[in-house]
């Protein structure tokens, strides 16, 4: 799949956003704090800019407003009803910590449990394409709550560098080591699955109908240029290029923000908020790339039409 | 509405038969003809003159090879050197693709907006553009890629159906079907109405063993596709290989120039 910034910015920035707003409506922070309102603006921030950075890529984006009348049936509307919805409570608690330095622990468990489903709506979107059989699986679900609940996490700590050095900061360092272990352990066997399922039960011999004869090869393509299909669906990261990024992502995502964390448990405390800081800068460009991965390595159906394993790279 | 119909009056639909195309585009031209001055914005094409002109088209022809395996070169109840290909002789299909207008259209269900929509009296799949955000889920979610963003209008196109022509008074009666079926020099395509068992195309998909394609993906497509013919194999013919005719009665001129282009087959003891 072709991996467009508009979306990759989108469902970082706005998971991420989720994620800390997850972490504050869950209590977390004093609401009178300067860094505690900050961080409310900055999550409301976050969400707000990925939003529109995914009507970026629409081809009529004034029309984005009609997108919420079919929860019904698809999960994009879905996702942008419960991104409007959410905004009410997350939006009233960041008031309260704002102009009144006060917090409902009622509102931000609605709050919360909004966050939550927003995210799994907007990992549906992909989870649900039997298209893409990389993506039609549970783990998909599972590494966007993942990535939004440790990179929301990671960012919260951000927030509390002066607090660093004092043990509720230590503990909250410990648990952002375990959220990064347990979300890059889902996303591994995220990845061995996508490995392993290519394109699922789809053959060139299935999508031409033609297995009953024999094996089947693409001969010659409808045109001699690339199209909108190719351009989309028909992706391909040369090889070297993929093990590239996969090791900017173990690095950025993974070694450095662990090694970052653990760290600053062992400095002084203006430095350790500063290790702090780049731990959490150095996961977010790790979750940049690991998302490009996302939908570079994804193989879709329309591939098999192109030649399948050998689908040409599309024509710039 | 993005929500299926339960079940359509007439399913409207083509039977394409990989037999008889013969993969010359005509169906794509008269397509894009017909269809980007018809139903909706134009199809626009991008950079259509220069280095790398690209489009959005509702019909495209694919050329596959299929090479036969050795154990499926002579399927039961064939006759005798009648087969539908020879063991690592590979064949050349013609491959016609455009939307094939589900029962179970998953490009209908993940439209945000409602502008996919299946016709409850036809079951004819189609956009409306006026609502469309240009979003390309509908496309992703298609196995067979027959939707196509248009880049001038951002909107998303696909096969019509020709719903502007088939239902169309303004037409002779002859011209009242898809322009691709209209077009086509070889008759590979057929339209009509799948619910109805007594129609063209569903006589042509009983008689010729008409196939889904994909029919993992669970979309319960309405077209269908009929599989080339067996042929005779080529290779069976060799026990007939036209005999060496007998030159034993020719004398004189003939028989020295018959005897000179022969060299040793011919034996000199019969002269």
């Amino acid at each position: 799949m072709h991996p467009a910034l508009s979306v990759i910015a989108f469902t970082t920035f706005s998971g991420a956003g989720y994620g800390l707003a997850f972490v504050l409506a869950l209590g977390h922070g004093n609401p009178g704090a300067l860094s505690t309102k900050i961080a409310w603006f900055v999550a409301l921030a976050m969400i707000a800019g990925g939003l529109l950075s995914s009507t970026l890529h629409l081809g009529n984006p004034q029309r984005a407003w009609r997108a919420v009348s079919q929860w019904r049936t698809s999960w994009l509307s879905r996702e942008g009803v419960m991104a409007i919805l959410t905004f009410v409570p997350l939006t009233l608690l960041a008031a309260m910590s704002i102009f009144g330095d006060s917090f409902s622990l009622a509102l931000g468990y609605i709050g919360a449990i909004m966050c939550v489903i927003t995210v799994y709506c907007t990992a549906m979107i992909y989870g649900s394409l039997r298209t893409i059989p990389q993506w039609c699986t549970p783990w998909t679900a599972a590494c966007y709550l993942a990535f939004a609940l440790t990179s929301g996490t990671l960012i919260y700590l951000a927030f509390f560098g002066r607090e660093a050095g004092t043990s509720s900061n230590n503990a909250w360092v410990y648990l952002a080591v375990v959220f990064l272990v347990v979300t890059w352990l889902i996303k591994y066997f995220w990845t061995r699955n996508a490995q392993a399922v290519g394109y699922g039960d789809s053959t060139m011999e299935s999508a031409t109908g033609l297995g009953e004869i024999g094996k089947v090869r693409l001969l010659e393509r409808p045109h001699a240029m690339g199209n909108y299909l190719t351009n989309e669906f028909a992706f391909r990261v040369a090889r070297k290029h993929l093990s590239k990024m996969g090791g900017i992502v173990v690095l950025l995502g993974v070694a450095l923000p662990i090694l970052l964390l653990l760290l600053s448990l062992l400095v002084g405390n203006g430095f350790a908020g500063f290790l702090q800081v780049l731990a959490t800068i150095s996961l977010m460009a790790g979750l940049f790339v690991e998302r490009w991965l996302f939908f570079a390595v994804a193989k879709h159906a329309v591939g098999l039409y192109y030649g399948g394993e050998e689908a040409l790279v599309p024509a710039k | 509405m993005t929500i299926l119909p339960a079940s359509t009056n007439k399913k409207l639909g083509l039977v394409i038969d990989l037999d008889t195309c013969v993969g010359c585009h005509a169906c794509v031209i008269n397509c894009k003809e017909w269809n980007t001055s018809g139903y909706g914005t134009a199809l626009s094409d991008q950079d259509p003159y220069g280095a790398n002109p690209t489009g959005a088209w509702l019909n495209r022809i694919h050329t596959f090879e299929v090479t036969p395996m050795a154990h499926q070169s002579k399927p039961k109840g064939q006759g005798v050197g009648e087969v539908i290909g020879t063991a690592g002789e590979a064949r050349v299909v013609h491959f016609p693709k455009s939307c094939l207008h589900c029962e179970d259209a998953p490009c209908v269900t993940v439209c945000p907006t409602g502008a996919s929509y299946k016709r409850e009296e036809d079951g004819i799949v189609l956009v409306d553009e006026d609502k469309c955000i240009g979003c390309g889920l509908c496309a992703w979610s298609c196995a067979y890629g027959a939707r196509e963003m248009d880049q001038a209008a951002g909107v998303m196109k696909k096969c019509t159906l020709c719903v502007d022509r088939i239902y169309n008074e303004e037409l002779d009666e002859i011209d009242r079907e898809p322009a691709c079926v209209r077009t086509c020099p070889a008759g590979a395509r057929h339209f009509g109405d799948f619910a109805d068992p007594n129609s063209n195309v569903s006589v042509l998909v009983k008689e010729r063993g008409g196939f889904d394609l994909m029919p993992e993906q669970g979309t319960k497509p309405v077209n269908k596709y009929l599989p080339p013919r067996a042929r005779t194999d080529l290779g069976a013919g060799a026990g007939f290989a036209m005999p060496v005719e007998n030159t034993d009665e020719a004398g004189g001129l003939l028989g020295w120039i018959d005897r000179a282009l022969s060299g040793s087959t011919r034996s000199k003891g019969a002269n």
